[in-house]
């Protein structure tokens, strides 16, 4: 789950750690008014799930109200990346005399925490991090004892970090830290720390993406939780709790188990066809999960034929083609041809139960994916 | 022969009064798994499938001497229950639970470098060694004995690629599903040692899929360690980057690390043939044995 960045910027500063004054704004009035509360000059933040905002427009500064009403009326509204912007941060700017790098994530490999500084801030830290690797310092945090303060000074005098704000960069970490291991954070970053003319240090951005898995500890945060679909066929896979990624192609995919989903969609793709869907119906499907998957491919307009391939370990052949018949059974005309290919538990019951009338069936999987690639491609001609 | 579980492994199963754990307890020993015990906490005394449940995985081992646990706890109390099994001191632990919260892993993960046993998964469909045992998940009437070593990621695509080497008359001396999570007990390389000192596994498949980096370190250790043939399978070729797709480790990053090219190059590099299909990867198998 990833949090807005007023939202980050919330548990950042109740953690201790400085942000700027701000205030949240979903019209150009209640914009003006945020303004004049924290003082010009302000930047004008839009609010989405979206990285790049700044490149893509979504970030503008307003030295005075005429400037302000020009960047919210621009702002939201704005379709940025796919996502339509309903609210703007309106934060006081900071004058900045240096931008910094500070961020805690999981070192995947290692199976531990890793707490980072870089001098080299408010720019995209993925390209830092693969042109100019030394210039992030790292710290391995042993996750029985936590980011040690001397780890936290170490990473900030390794990085370069100017002797006059070196320790309280140090504290900033070691409190991002903190607040990463307390919230199950994935990662917490903030992008640029701001160095002021005057000396101090402010966190200008914030992220905070938590572990979905661990929200059920977290029911504050979990309540912030505002899921933004790409499109309305994610929206309708969020709904009926489907792993769902769309993509270009025209042959649907349904299948259980994320690998075998996987496999299927790159043999659609060896067998000249263009998958246009990753669908993981998930362990012990029963026949509403299955109408509920066969609802949603046939939902998307490119989709022109479907593989359907489960091969079971906990799910059963024979409940999953009960819920095909129901499922297809329902349809007057079966809008999108389906090629079926059930292994595993339960398939020769399976086999004897599915209506061959509703669909084509295959004996393995490379038939399957063939018959429904040929079938796309007639569909394309069409 | 075989690794890591045969006929002798003596098992309790964490959880076995909860649906899963019963269902699968059955499974287990009408396959012919030696179950020796359940535990479960506050449910001491009872018996599930004749088998007696213990309060606790420490009473289990001492009236029953299991050597390894499988465990059916939910996700908000498995880490604790992998800490109860490491800490009674078993030989082997396999999770199969599904959502465990990546900080809980990241101290179980600590804690195994601490200890000899040795964990699979989590969110892993567990092991198996046709005719003799499986702990775990796995639809026993896939597998059949052979010389051929399993090591995935993934748990159907495991019974698939099996179907596939099981239609070539290509059996498995053991099938492991090392689970798709970012953080794991035993590694890809951890089971290709195992199957390396194995005397009856003459070929390996290893099925990986897209994210993180333990198909290159494989790859390494393939090329630097191995006498064994192994014969390689990577999920997710045309999977995008910064879409998760499905398992919580099966991510490409922005950066591009973790495609599938990336490891298919890897392993290539190290001598190991990359099937583009589940029947390629049999055909490879078939040409080794």
């Amino acid at each position: 789950m990833r949090l807005h960045e007023y939202q980050a910027k919330q548990v950042f500063a109740e953690a201790g750690i400085p942000t700027p004054d701000a205030a949240l704004a979903e019209t150009v009035e209640e914009a003006v008014e945020a303004a004049s509360s924290v003082g010009y000059p302000v930047a004008v933040k839009a609010q989405v799930h979206v990285g790049g905002r700044g490149k893509a427009g979504g970030i503008q500064l307003a030295g005075d109200e005429a400037e302000l009403r020009e960047a919210a009326d621009a702002i939201l509204g704005m379709d940025l990346k796919g996502y339509t912007v309903d609210r703007v941060l309106v934060e006081a700017a900071v004058d900045f005399v240096d931008e910094l790098y500070v961020g805690v994530t999981l070192d995947r490999s290692a199976a531990r925490p890793v707490a980072m500084v870089s001098s080299e801030g408010g720019v995209d830290i993925e390209s830092v991090a693969a042109e100019t690797p030394e210039a992030i310092a790292r710290e391995q945090v042993d996750p029985a004892f936590g980011l040690h303060p001397y780890q936290s000074r170490r990473a900030v005098f390794d990085a370069g970090v100017d002797g006059a704000v070196a320790l309280d960069v140090a504290s900033v970490l070691a409190t991002l830290y903190r607040l990463w291991d307390a919230n199950d954070a994935s990662d917490a970053e903030i992008n640029p720390l701001m160095v002021t003319s005057d000396g101090a240090v402010v966190a200008a951005d914030a992220v905070l993406n938590l572990d979905d898995d661990a929200l059920f500890r977290h029911p504050d945060l979990a309540a912030l939780s505002e899921t933004s679909y790409e499109d309305d066929l994610e929206r309708k896979a969020g709904e009926y709790g489907f792993d769902y990624v769309r993509l270009d192609g025209n042959v649907g995919i349904i299948g259980n188990g994320a690998g075998l989903v996987m496999t299927t969609l790159d043999l659609v793709d060896h067998y000249g066809g263009e998958p246009a869907n990753f669908l993981d119906v998930g362990g012990g499907a029963k026949a509403e999960r299955i109408a509920n998957a066969l609802d949603l491919v046939f939902s998307d307009p490119s989709v022109e034929a479907v593989v359907f391939n489960i091969f079971g370990g906990i799910t059963r052949g024979d409940e999953v083609a009960r819920g095909l018949n129901e499922a297809l059974g329902a349809f007057d005309e079966i809008p999108i041809p389906v090629v079926v290919r059930l292994a595993g538990t339960n398939a020769e019951e399976g086999m004897q139960i599915l209506d061959t009338s509703l669909v084509q069936v295959e004996a393995t999987l490379e038939a399957a994916v063939k018959a429904a690639v040929e079938m796309a491609g007639q569909g394309a001609d069409r | 022969m075989s690794v890591l579980v045969d006929g002798d492994t003596r098992v309790v199963v964490q959880n076995i009064t909860g649906g899963e754990g019963e269902f699968h307890a059955g499974q287990m020993i009408d396959y012919g798994t030696n179950v020796v015990a359940g535990a479960v906490p506050g449910k001491g005394g009872e018996e599930v499938h004749g088998v007696p449940v213990f309060d606790t995985v420490e009473a289990a081992v001492e009236a029953t001497d299991a050597d390894a646990a499988v465990g059916f706890v939910p996700p908000a109390f498995a880490a604790d229950g992998i800490f109860e099994a490491l800490d009674a001191g078993l030989d082997l632990v396999v999770a199969i639970t599904e959502g465990i919260p990546t900080q809980d892993m990241v101290r179980v993960s600590r804690r195994l470098a601490e200890v000899d046993t040795r964990l699979i998964g989590p969110n892993c469909p567990g092991l198996i060694t046709p005719g003799e045992a499986k702990l775990g998940i796995l639809p026993g009437e896939v597998f059949t004995p052979g010389p051929v070593g399993v090591v995935s990621r993934s748990g159907t695509l495991t019974y698939q690629i099996v179907s596939n080497l099981t239609e070539r008359d290509l059996g498995q001396t053991t099938a492991v599903g090392i689970g798709g999570d970012p953080i794991i007990g035993t590694e890809f390389v951890d089971v290709l040692a195992d199957f390396e000192a194995d005397p009856a596994t003459e070929v390996v498949v290893m099925c990986g899929e897209i994210g993180g980096s333990d198909e290159e370190e494989a790859a390494a250790f393939i090329e630097a360690e191995m006498d064994t043939p192994v014969v390689g399978f990577i999920a997710g070729r045309t999977a995008p980057p910064g879409k998760r797709m499905g398992h919580a480790g099966a991510i490409v990053s922005g950066s591009g690390a973790g495609t599938a090219a990336s490891k298919i190059a890897a392993l290539e590099a190290a001598g190991v043939p990359v099937g583009a299909t589940p029947d390629e990867v049999a055909d490879a198998v078939a040409d080794l044995v």
